[in-house]
């Protein structure tokens, strides 16, 4: 399969990027390709330009300071799961991006090509909206902040303008008590999230004091689930009560929910409970340490 | 509009003039005639494309050429650098880990790929590492076998 023609710009800073992007409105935007390639391979996009920002050194790297981990846009899944910052800080995150794919598309896609593509059978963004994640956006004009849990709007559609660009990402660094976790249902043949379950849980004198626990692959956006986390706090997170707040994950998740050959809404929903409780069990138990 | 590039291939650098659309595989494949790279889904699923980018594996149906540009890339061909065979090579022939042989150049590289990361990996390890190579001569068993021959032939 070819794509369609396009011209090619290739930025060096994140200030050509900018001003490529003001340039050319309608443009894509090439990070590691995993999510546009194949777009324009099945011609379902056919921007006339594409601005490569796959060599900017500045939206490279991970960073830990002033009790903020900062991730830089470019940082691939395979950089990501063997992050020891990540690993330290956000578990389900460095979880979330082991379990994307296979090692060879690991290796080249790349968190913010991932996020800002927005595909809700992803796993990344379910588990920034649980780690409370912000995501810096940059234009010519200037930049902004946008919390995770505001950035993803519904299907492939996030509040990044068109002449933004995500330049990094920036993560609480883990407190004391604190624990994540991610756990997934994924497709056995593409590896794409049917059910993932993102969990960060604080644990202070053995109860539960925060909760925070996000559902993705089965509605077009990262959801929320306030009644389990509402059940957690409080509570001492025995094995027992972290089953019974995750049976409120299917009253969370509403009527948005999506379905295809594989797994039916009505599967998911119902099994969901299932991918909540091994999140919430293995982000308690890493509360102590 | 056509780009300049300059990619090394098996230690051999070719500049070339590419449509940016061009992918890394047909540029392997159709502009420089290299046809142990396979191209088998097209969509990164199969891993029939596998090759090594700076060392590490990547699928080359969704790469494009000017994103390999100054980027040294090893495909099968260029695996074993004295012109026999590469220990994985070795112990895909010994342990019969293929069958038609299409999927094999991506196996390799992306069993490659699984040693470079993890140099003693358990059968779970290896069989997670070639999650996204498929074989459809239903030939895992075997592969799997010649992996782990690979891995004791290095280690012995």
């Amino acid at each position: 399969m070819f794509a369609p023609e396009f011209s090619y710009h290739r930025a060096s800073s994140i200030a050509e990027a900018g001003r490529l992007l003001a340039e050319h409105p309608g443009a894509k935007v090439l990070a590691g390709g995993h999510s546009l390639i194949p777009i324009l391979k099945l011609r379902l996009a056919a921007p006339a330009v594409v601005i490569d920002i796959g060599r900017i050194p500045e939206m490279k790297g991970i960073a830990a300071g002033n009790g903020t981990v900062t991730i830089g846009a470019l940082t691939t899944h395979a950089e990501l799961a063997s992050s020891e910052i990540v690993r330290a800080n956000a578990r389900a995150l460095a979880e979330a991006a082991a379990q994307i794919g296979d090692p060879a598309v690991r290796n080249r896609g790349t968190i913010g090509g991932n996020v800002a593509h927005a595909d809700p059978a992803s796993d990344l963004p379910q588990a920034l909206v649980a780690l409370g994640a912000t995501f810096r956006l940059t234009s010519p004009e200037g930049a902004r902040s946008v919390a995770a849990e505001d950035f993803f709007e519904g299907l492939m559609t996030t509040s990044l303008r068109e002449d933004e660009l995500l330049t990094s990402i920036e993560l609480p660094a883990a407190g004391p008590g604190r624990g994540s976790a991610y756990a997934k249902l994924a497709h056995p043949a593409s590896r794409y999230a049917v059910i993932g379950a993102a969990a960060s849980v604080t644990v202070a004198g053995g109860k539960c004091t925060a909760a925070s626990v996000v559902l993705g692959g089965l509605t077009s956006r990262p959801t929320r689930a306030p009644s389990v986390e509402a059940s957690l706090v409080g509570q001492t997170p025995s094995e027992a009560v972290i089953a019974a707040a995750a049976k409120n994950a299917a009253g969370d998740l509403g009527d948005d929910l999506m379905g295809d050959i594989y797994a039916s809404e009505e599967y998911r929903k119902a099994v969901a409970h299932v991918w909540v409780r091994r999140a919430l069990a293995a982000a308690a138990a890493r509360c102590a340490g | 509009m056509t780009i300049p590039v300059s990619i090394a291939i098996n230690g051999r650098r070719y500049d070339r003039e590419v449509e940016p659309r061009l992918l890394l595989v047909h540029f392997i494949r159709d502009t420089l005639g290299l046809t142990g790279t396979k191209v088998g889904c097209d969509t990164s699923q199969c891993g029939a494309c596998t090759v090594l980018l700076d060392g590490a594996a990547v699928k080359s149906c969704t790469c494009l050429a000017v994103q390999a540009d100054g980027a040294e890339i090893t495909t099968i061909e260029g695996l074993a650098d004295d012109g026999g065979l590469h220990p994985l090579q070795e112990s895909f022939w010994n342990k019969h880990g293929l069958q038609c042989g299409f999927c094999t150049p991506g196996m390799i590289l992306a069993a490659h790929e699984i040693l470079r990361t993890n140099p003693d990996p358990s059968d779970e390890e290896i069989r997670h590492g070639l999650e996204g190579n498929f074989c459809r001569c239903t030939g895992y068993q075997n592969i799997v076998r010649a992996v782990r021959d690979a891995v004791q032939e290095e280690t012995s």
